[in-house]
């Protein structure tokens, strides 16, 4: 793989960036509230203009070429190098965390999670961040393992302080199931390691030696690959913490979660797994496909089986990201293509879903469904950003949705490299079905929700007053007033959704900047199989 | 008789005095004349003045640090003493920085507990010297006679501090139980070191090297082997003779359990390298399989019974025998393959992180120790309200004890794994496994402390701000930089503890 070194420092700043705001929260008492969460918005915005220039700087011409690529020694003794680089696959996903963790601060600065403490909070964020970018731009196995755990403690105080009833069982069981799936991870990066010869842990040098292994001992390296990633993406058998993880999450954990931290799994199958160990990768594919379609099936039946919205949607992540890994299973350029379009468009979209989940949550105090009704009447523009979400959440054309899910369903019609075409095209029409489903889910909770009149409880004269004076009486249960999107909401969701349609009417935006890498990676895989 | 004394007094007329080199014994001299003007300042200081000894033991230590320093920077020449029995190589260095820093750390924790005790500061502070100058001769140390008088000077004070707090059963019984078992474990290693004298004929450990390579290992040089390495496990808390750790660790004041659970073990874990490297390299099918039934039980009854604890200082007692369990790992594939070279390195980077994380962790609990008088994990809750600051810097301990990137303890775990897979034995890859499961299930009991600061409420609903004494805010400040900065940047210590810089390993 090619690599320009141009501006190479621009990666380094834009990942560690947020931690001169993690410094600058330290020193400033825990009192100014309101200063930390403005000190959070300034680091993830000044992160994020970083990350915007990186993208002017980008060449977009060679999107297959590692760029602003560094390679400074870092550990020599065990030959792990600080090696940092960016190409079409990781750029979407790099500023998309940008993006979000912005987002997410600005929300935060009208919505802080019960147990306050913004100081805490904007810290974990910002240390969130640096992991999650330092994970889509780390190009050395040990540094890309050390991004990946970063994630982990954050997010687990995350859910456990500021979380809901459950926070401490579904914390628990987010940190064991993914140290779980990082240990047999990191039993497999070690193993590749000494099986290619122990020179360097550096991406590059695997894709040289890529398929150079024996099959059998792809197969045994893919297998730790596989569980470390398929815990994060989630899949299915491997997906139950991630329902509870998301409903106990504060609405930015959740947003979060499900916007990128998902993704380093599936992320982790397209940079590593696949192009390292082509042959793992084509004798793992069809479990792969397997269990993604299961996942489809299973995540939209689980939908339709919850009471709780924020549950449901959580559900509908293993569906989405079920899509994902179906087109990434097929080993072809159309669907890992897609597959990565579908993260992108998955973390719009149900991030969004869960900012208004959390939205609801903070005008109504409850999630359930049944209690819920009537939000076109009570709340139309809260009501008519759910409907939009919904829409592009089940994958209606013209939004994002619809380019991740129809063209990984597309793609396996004819998966690569000499897997079986009758059972991915079994999986094509169960995988179809599941569209069906998810429709037939989000329209139902949309109708439960949005429709009709709201609920006796919650039944009030609609108030077109200005948002900020009823905010005051928000904590008080027993006097519940509901008021429509509020100024600070407009602006942390106008960008996504804004961005949702753009991507929707223009998917050649996104493809042009993954396809020349991913070709790239497709035709390096048909060269390094053995037969 | 008489004819043996003849002799020696025959050999006296040739006597001559061997040449020293004072340069290279600075450090130890530095210490010495330390615990004498300590020792006589102490007597006649006025007692509202006593707080100056901790000062002046701090700078002593930091004093014996100079020369080390200087020694590190002059040159790569070995340089040795006393018939070579005696070497100050790099390895001795970094080991000696190691152990003068830990002491530094001790006594910034201990300062404030002792002065509000109102405990025999002095004399405190004189024995603490005395035991750190054991394990800077430890470092040193190439024949089994000064490794012994070593290990006595660094374990009779330590004896001593255990039971500082006279008027405490607890503290006392501490004292006793880790006398009576220490002073066993010496006579059993006593005993292996004359059977190796006596069929090696030296207590040279090059020339006991070069005797047991010479042919197959007889009965009692077996027995000597495994005698003077049970010995040393006694020092290390390895399992089955653990037993006196966890009631001396929680029994003793927290700033000797500190000092105990990471200078005393690291001293022990200096002399058993020492003699695997360079003494029993011939020996490797008696000390390897003793060491690798010692890490795997230690790392794993270690970690069992820290999961059902309910103090914080017991279980981080149980916590630092499973750590050694794993410092230990490296040492049980010492002999195979290419694994001595990352073995050795594995062992002097793991101690190396391991002091700073784990004295972290236990300023912490001294810090937090007014809120938490039961010493109960559960007395710990809702520390994150009223200590944010001590909740973040337990948490980065913790994680770094657990092996959570970015943190030092991940590298330490990184490398001493890194050695037992490239033994490429079924006995290290076997080890591998155990350890990676043993790393889960310290995970276990990390995270239940992490759990009950960060998310349970306040057990007595007070939540005035804790005020930490300046001197632990320096401790604190020192062991969080140590653990972060070597996690981040681990190439700072892998430089050290090359097999090359321990000379005359192997036979080299």
């Amino acid at each position: 793989m090619e690599t320009i070194t141009d501006q190479n420092w621009l990666l380094s700043v834009g990942t560690f960036l947020p931690l001169v705001g993690v410094l600058v929260m330290m020193v400033i008492p825990r009192a100014e509230e309101q200063l930390h969460k403005l000190v959070t918005i300034v680091a993830s915005g000044a992160t994020l203009a970083v990350g915007i220039y990186t993208a002017t700087q980008f060449d977009f011409d060679r999107a297959n070429a590692m760029q602003f690529y560094v390679n400074e020694e870092w550990i020599e003794v065990i030959r792990s190098n600080y090696a940092l680089g960016l190409d079409g696959i990781s750029m979407p996903l790099y500023l998309l965390s940008m993006v979000i963790t912005f987002l997410v601060a600005i929300y935060t600065w009208d919505n802080m999670p019960e147990a306050g403490n913004p100081k805490a909070f904007g810290i974990l964020m910002l240390v969130l961040q640096v992991g999650l970018a330092g994970t889509f731009v780390a190009q050395d196995l040990v540094l890309f393992f050390v991004f990946f755990e970063v994630v982990l403690l954050p997010m687990y105080f995350m859910i456990g302080v500021w979380g809901g009833a459950q926070r401490q069982y579904a914390s628990l069981k987010f940190f064991l199931y993914t140290m779980f799936g990082s240990a047999l991870m990191l039993v497999s990066i070690l193993a590749l390691f000494f099986q290619t010869g122990g020179e360097s842990f550096g991406f590059l040098h695997f894709l040289d030696v890529a398929g150079t292994l024996d099959r059998d001992v792809q197969v045994w390296i893919f297998a730790g690959f596989f569980v470390g990633f398929a815990v994060k993406v989630p899949m299915f058998p491997f997906h139950t913490w991630l329902p509870d993880a998301h409903t106990e999450a504060p609405t930015q954990g959740s947003v979060i979660l499900a916007a990128i931290m998902l993704k380093l799994g599936t992320y982790g199958f397209v940079r590593i797994a696949i192009p390292f160990l082509p042959n793992g990768a084509r004798e793992w594919a069809p479990v792969i496909g397997i269990l993604a379609v299961i996942g489809i099936i299973y995540g939209a039946l689980g939908c339709l089986a919850q009471t709780d919205m924020k549950r449901l949607i959580a559900f509908s992540s293993v569906a989405h990201m079920g899509f994902t890994m179906l087109g990434i299973s097929t080993l072809t350029e159309f669907g890992i293509n897609a597959a990565i379009f579908g993260m992108v468009a998955h973390g719009l979209i149900t991030g969004m879903l869960f900012f208004v989940a959390g939205s609801v949550k903070h005008r109504y105090h409850t999630l359930e469904i049944s209690r819920l009704g009537g939000l076109l009447v009570s709340m139309p523009r809260l009501g008519w950003i759910l409907g939009f979400c919904a829409m592009a959440s089940l994958g209606l054309p013209g939004l994002a949705g619809f380019w991740g899910e129809f063209p990984a369903i597309l793609s396996a019609y004819q998966p690569g490299f000499g897997l079986s075409e009758e059972l991915y095209r079994v999986l094509m029409v169960i995988a179809a079905v599941g569209t069906v489903f998810a429709a037939g889910y989000l329209l139902w909770l949309y109708q439960r929700t949005a429709f009709g009149e709201p609920k006796a409880e919650f039944a009030q004269p609609v108030h077109s007053v200005s948002a900020a004076v009823n905010q005051e009486h928000d904590d008080d249960d027993h006097h519940v007033e509901l008021h429509d999107v509020n100024r600070i909401e407009w602006i942390a969701w106008t960008p996504i959704l804004v961005a949702i349609v753009a991507l929707g009417i223009y998917p050649k935006l996104l493809f042009d900047i993954t396809d020349p890498a991913v070709s790239d990676l497709v035709a390096r895989l048909g060269e390094h199989l053995q037969p | 008789m008489t004819g043996l004394i003849t002799s020696l007094i025959a050999q006296s007329g040739e006597w001559q005095a061997p040449t020293i080199d004072w340069h290279a014994i600075a450090p130890e001299l530095v210490l010495i004349v330390g615990i004498n003007l300590v020792l006589f300042i102490d007597l006649w200081i006025d007692e509202s003045r006593k707080w100056a000894m901790a000062t002046l033991t701090g700078i002593v230590l930091l004093a014996a640090f100079v020369p080390t320093v200087t020694l590190a920077v002059t040159g790569d020449d070995v340089r040795s003493m006393f018939d070579e029995r005696y070497v100050i190589d790099n390895y001795a260095l970094v080991l000696k920085a190691l152990f003068l820093l830990v002491g530094y750390v001790v006594v910034l924790m201990s300062q404030t507990q002792l002065e509000e005790g109102g405990y025999y500061q002095g004399e405190f502070y004189v024995l603490m010297l005395a035991s750190v100058l054991g394990m800077v001769m430890m470092t040193s140390s190439r024949d089994l006679v000064s490794m012994f008088v070593a290990l006595e000077l660094l374990s009779v004070p330590a004896y001593m501090l255990a039971a500082w707090r006279k008027r405490d059963g607890r503290s006392n019984e501490a004292g006793v139980k880790y006398y009576l078992l220490g002073v066993f474990a010496s006579g059993v290693m006593l005993y292996g070191m004359s059977l190796i004298f006596g069929t090696t004929g030296s207590t040279k450990l090059v020339d006991i090297a070069r005797s047991l390579g010479e042919g197959d290992l007889i009965a009692i040089q077996v027995l000597g082997v495994t005698f003077v390495i049970i010995g040393f496990a006694f020092k290390i808390s390895a399992v089955p003779f653990h037993t006196w750790a966890p009631d001396t660790y929680e029994g003793a004041p927290t700033p000797v359990t500190a000092f105990l659970s990471v200078a005393s073990k690291a001293a022990g874990f200096v002399a058993i390298s020492s003699l695997v490297f360079i003494a029993f390299p011939a020996a490797d099918e008696v000390y390897q399989p003793l060491l690798w039934v010692l890490s795997a039980l230690t790392m794993t009854i270690g970690n069992l019974i820290a999961l059902r604890q309910t103090n914080m200082v017991r279980m981080l007692a149980y916590s630092s025998v499973s750590q050694g369990g794993f410092i230990l790992m490296p040492l049980a594939v010492a002999g195979s393959g290419d694994a001595a070279e990352p073995a050795l390195k594995a062992v002097v980077v793991y101690l190396l992180i391991y002091a700073f994380t784990n004295l972290g962790a236990f300023a912490v609990v001294i810090a937090a120790a007014r809120k938490t008088p039961s010493g109960s994990i559960s007395s710990f809750g809702g520390l994150f309200v009223y200590a944010p600051g001590l909740t973040v810097l337990m948490t980065i301990f913790l994680a770094s004890l657990a092996g959570v990137p970015p943190l030092g303890g991940w590298f330490a775990k990184f490398g001493a794994f890194r050695a037992v897979l490239e033994a490429d034995t079924n006995a290290g890859y076997a080890l591998a496994v155990v350890g990676a499961v043993n790393t889960v299930i310290a995970t276990a009991y990390y995270m239940k402390v992490m759990r009950v600061m960060w998310m349970a409420d306040v057990p007595d609903g007070d939540i005035t701000p804790v005020v930490t004494p300046a001197p632990v805010q320096a401790a604190l400040a020192i062991t969080a930089a140590g653990t972060l900065a070597l996690g981040v940047l681990p190439s700072l210590v892998v430089r050290f503890g090359d097999i090359a810089d321990l000379s005359g390993a192997l036979g080299r």
